[in-house]
């Protein structure tokens, strides 16, 4: 039997996502979730919401594959792509992401209390570049909430980032479409679409 | 019909394919969705109740009238409701029961990580354990044919991991179960649970636990799956799906109805694989009862508890790494590489939200050096730092219980620290279970000084409405219940509603209510920012640094959108909501509503210096 059990064995692609609640992280893990579902994969999803209710940190594990897909959740290591809309929530979880996985963050800071009245420090500039550096791991950092303050609308920065990590995945722009227009506001939806190609143009490059 | 439903939905989509009419609950994390989810797919009647034993009563009430009928509640939520469900086993059902009971393994949101899968055998009623979305909902809808067919109520228990988790769903939606009403059929030997009347039905349960283990042997939700004899897991629930990841190639004995087990089926099991495994989350359910079965097998046939912990929540992982102990089972587990940082990252627990009246409320009993005894809300968090205000939290109701009872004891002794006592319970919590304590703390003469933290809503599992907020989970509009005249009526004359947020004014009527002898009550009364619709027309506070002196007033009360950078304090614009309370605190007029920066006037809310 493999050291990881069935997931590496049938193909299954892990997702974790990370930010700090109000940042719209766990729309951003359902809107994953939804587009494998379209494309006909099966999917499971699991995050815990309760306690954390703004400003705690919140995370979600997104799983899919061709095959059936057993457990909610994945081990240390067994992420394929690593999403945090915040700097130290990326550090935090980079132990879920694989050696050669994608780390995609979004490199807005957010101070935690303990941090704002001095009794803890955040990580200085460089850090999360030489921790991915170190870790065997690609990172690609960019200020989505920058992006979507751009289009007008900081609170579409989840977009962007899921926009970044489509270019990696075998689903059809047209599934992220509808599933954007099930899940967002309906006046918001332009705005959304925007920043997500905005993203998927961004990952183009890299 | 497919849809990506989380755990939650799913069962109660099973509801209402199964022709449920009624619903009553009381939230609890992480249970809180399932009943208005129920409503919203066009469940018939859905309520907010005012605490579990009330809605499982509710749920009685319809299933005796003939409907189908369900409750839901967190774990913790069932030992309020124990004293209906231990008695209605014995008096059975007319319409279909099913008491959903949301167990927290891992402790993300709860007191303590109990086993509510003891409560199913203790009240010898039929317990079904759905492994995912899909079983959510199949596993529902049947709960309601089993619990007619043996008429008994049906314990369905989830977990937090199957709760929260979402998965596809497959359903027909013109396959529905219409909601019908029978009609309540008078049988006092059935219905009326007097002693000699229990002791016949006491009979009538264990024949119906004998019948059930018959069912359990054939029916759908047990199942063997044949693979490799080596190793047989025997597991339920959420377990499930974690080992059989990690043992995709072993034999499995899923059991989706685990309480009474169908003896045959496990013996079967048992002696046809080399080595049986329990795979389970918190305690030794299955293993137990399966080893005091006594089948003729040594006992080094069975691995359970000697391999698992007791502690939290389970993984494909853990389960490898627990099971890699025993060299005859050959299990490596080698982990895959990870990489994590040796910087020390800052903490960043769950906090009061900005512009939480609570926070208010904690800095003023900071500052009076009172010993607090909390309750159950998002008002716990008022005993971290730098509010360090709250010393004491057990359990529903408990803040004006405890605090009464200490005050009784230390009648026979003084209290050394000088410090006063104050019980916080927030509205919601206050309805559920405070009110008994409150009448007791009155009618026996006590001096107990409670604050009732009145932010007109249910708000740590989301946001639900209650008996004080005007508004019922059906959408319709109620006169909303006086808490400051009940809590007359409870016997409490010394009663005052404040703002906490006018922290002069609080924190005066809060001191001279300590100084008065008997008891007394503040409804600290100001809407939670998620339900207050005030926030959302508010600009969000700038401190203007040339005014800013670093004197360091405004990081004190813990408010996520304060920090302090370049020597001195400022204000995170994307999250402030502009609650003022720093503006309150500002001696320098520093911090206001104005654009700090371009020579504007910032715009006190009320005069600086409050410390």
């Amino acid at each position: 039997m493999s050291a990881t059990g069935n997931g590496a064995r049938t193909g299954t692609t892990n997702f974790f996502v990370a930010g700090v609640g109000g940042q719209g992280a766990l729309l951003a893990s359902d809107i994953i979730a939804e587009a494998g579902m379209e494309a006909d994969l099966d999917v499971k999803k699991s995050e815990i919401h309760g306690m954390a209710q703004r400003a705690g940190s919140v995370f979600s594990h997104v799983r899919w594959g061709r095959n059936k897909v057993d457990a909610p959740l994945f081990s240390d290591g067994e992420a394929d792509f690593l999403l945090s809309f915040e700097i130290v929530e990326a550090l935090r979880w980079q132990p879920v992401l694989k050696k050669g996985g994608i780390a995609i963050v979004n490199t807005q800071k957010i101070y935690p209390v303990a941090v704002a009245i001095g009794n803890q420090s955040y990580p200085e500039d460089g850090v999360l570049e030489a921790e991915f550096a170190a870790g065997g791991q690609k990172l690609i950092s960019l200020n989505a909430d920058d992006i979507a303050r751009e289009l007008g609308n900081v609170r579409v920065a989840n977009s962007v980032i899921v926009g970044v990590l489509s270019r990696f995945l075998d689903v059809s722009p047209s599934v992220w479409r509808d599933v954007l227009a099930r899940r967002v506001p309906a006046r918001a939806l332009d705005v959304n679409l925007e920043a997500f190609y905005r993203g998927r143009e961004l990952s183009a490059d890299v | 019909m497919k849809q990506l439903l989380s755990g939650n939905e799913a069962v109660a989509l099973g509801a209402y394919l199964g022709g449920a009419a009624v619903a009553s609950a009381y939230p609890g994390t992480p249970s809180s969705e399932i009943t208005p989810a129920f409503a919203r797919f066009g469940g018939p009647y859905a309520e907010w109740a005012t605490n579990e034993k009330v809605a499982l009563e509710v749920a009685i009430g319809a299933a005796y009238e003939g409907a189908r009928a369900f409750t839901a509640m967190k774990h913790i939520g069932l030992n309020v409701a124990a004293d209906p469900l231990f008695s209605c086993s014995y008096t059975g059902i007319n319409g279909g029961l099913v008491v959903v009971t949301a167990d927290d393994v891992g402790i993300y949101s709860s007191q303590n990580e109990q086993d509510n899968r003891h409560m199913a055998r203790a009240a010898k009623v039929p317990l079904l354990e759905p492994s995912d979305s899909q079983e959510c909902m199949e596993f529902m809808r049947l709960a309601f044919e089993i619990s007619e067919r043996f008429d008994t109520p049906v314990l369905l228990r989830t977990t937090t991991r199957v709760s929260h988790s979402k998965g596809i769903v497959e359903y027909d939606p013109e396959l529905r179960t219409p909601p019908a009403v029978n009609g309540f059929k008078i049988d006092i030997s059935k219905f009326v649970i007097m002693p000699a009347m229990a002791r016949k039905r006491h009979v009538f349960v264990e024949e119906r636990t004998r019948a059930l283990k018959e069912y359990g042997e054939t029916s759908s939700l047990n199942r063997i799956e044949w693979g490799d004899s080596s190793i047989g897991v025997i597991t339920s629930g959420v377990s499930y799906q974690h080992a059989k990841e990690a043992l995709p190639d072993a034999s499995f004995l899923k059991l989706g109805l685990s309480w009474p087990l169908p003896p045959g089926l496990v013996e079967t099991f048992v002696k046809r694989v080399d080595k049986v495994v329990f795979v389970e989350e918190v305690d030794p359910f299955l293993e137990s009862e399966v080893r005091l079965m006594g089948l003729d097998v040594s006992s080094h046939h069975f691995i359970g508890k000697e391999a698992f912990t007791l502690l939290g929540e389970y993984s494909a992982g853990l389960i490898r790494s627990s099971l890699a102990k025993f060299p005859e089972l050959g299990i490596d587990c080698e982990k895959p590489t990870d990489h994590g940082t040796s910087v020390s990252l800052p903490d960043r627990p769950p906090v009061l939200c900005p512009g939480c009246s609570h926070r208010a409320v904690f800095y003023t009993l900071n500052r009076l050096k009172a010993i607090v005894y909390g309750d159950i809300g998002c008002y716990t968090l008022g005993v971290f730092p730098p509010l360090n205000a709250t010393h004491a939290c057990l359990c529903m109701g408990a803040s004006i219980t405890n605090n009464f009872g200490g005050e009784k004891a230390a009648q026979f002794g003084e209290r050394a620290d000088g410090r006063p006592r104050v019980s916080v319970i927030g509205d919601s919590t206050f309805l559920h279970a405070g009110i008994v304590g409150l009448i007791n703390a009155a009618y026996n003469q006590g001096n107990t000084k409670i604050l009732i933290l009145d932010n007109q809503t249910t708000a740590m599992t989301g946001h639900q409405d209650h008996a004080a907020t005007g508004k019922t989970l059906m959408g319709a509009s109620q006169k909303p219940l006086d808490i400051a005249r009940l809590v007359q009526a409870c016997g409490v004359e010394d009663v005052k509603v404040l703002d906490p947020f006018d922290l002069r004014t609080f924190r005066r009527e809060v001191k001279a209510a300590l100084g008065r002898p008997g008891p007394s009550v503040i409804v600290a009364t100001h809407p939670c920012v998620f339900v207050d619709p005030r926030v959302k027309g508010r600009q969000a506070i700038c401190i203007d640094p040339e005014k800013c002196s670093d004197c360091g007033v405004c990081l004190k009360f813990g408010c996520p959108g304060v920090y302090h950078a370049n020597g001195k304090a400022a204000i995170e614009q994307s999250v402030c909501n502009g609650c003022g309370m720093c503006v309150q605190f500002c001696p320098t007029d520093a911090a206001g509503t104005q654009k700090a920066g371009k020579g504007a006037k910032t715009l006190a809310i009320s005069g600086g210096g409050e410390r």
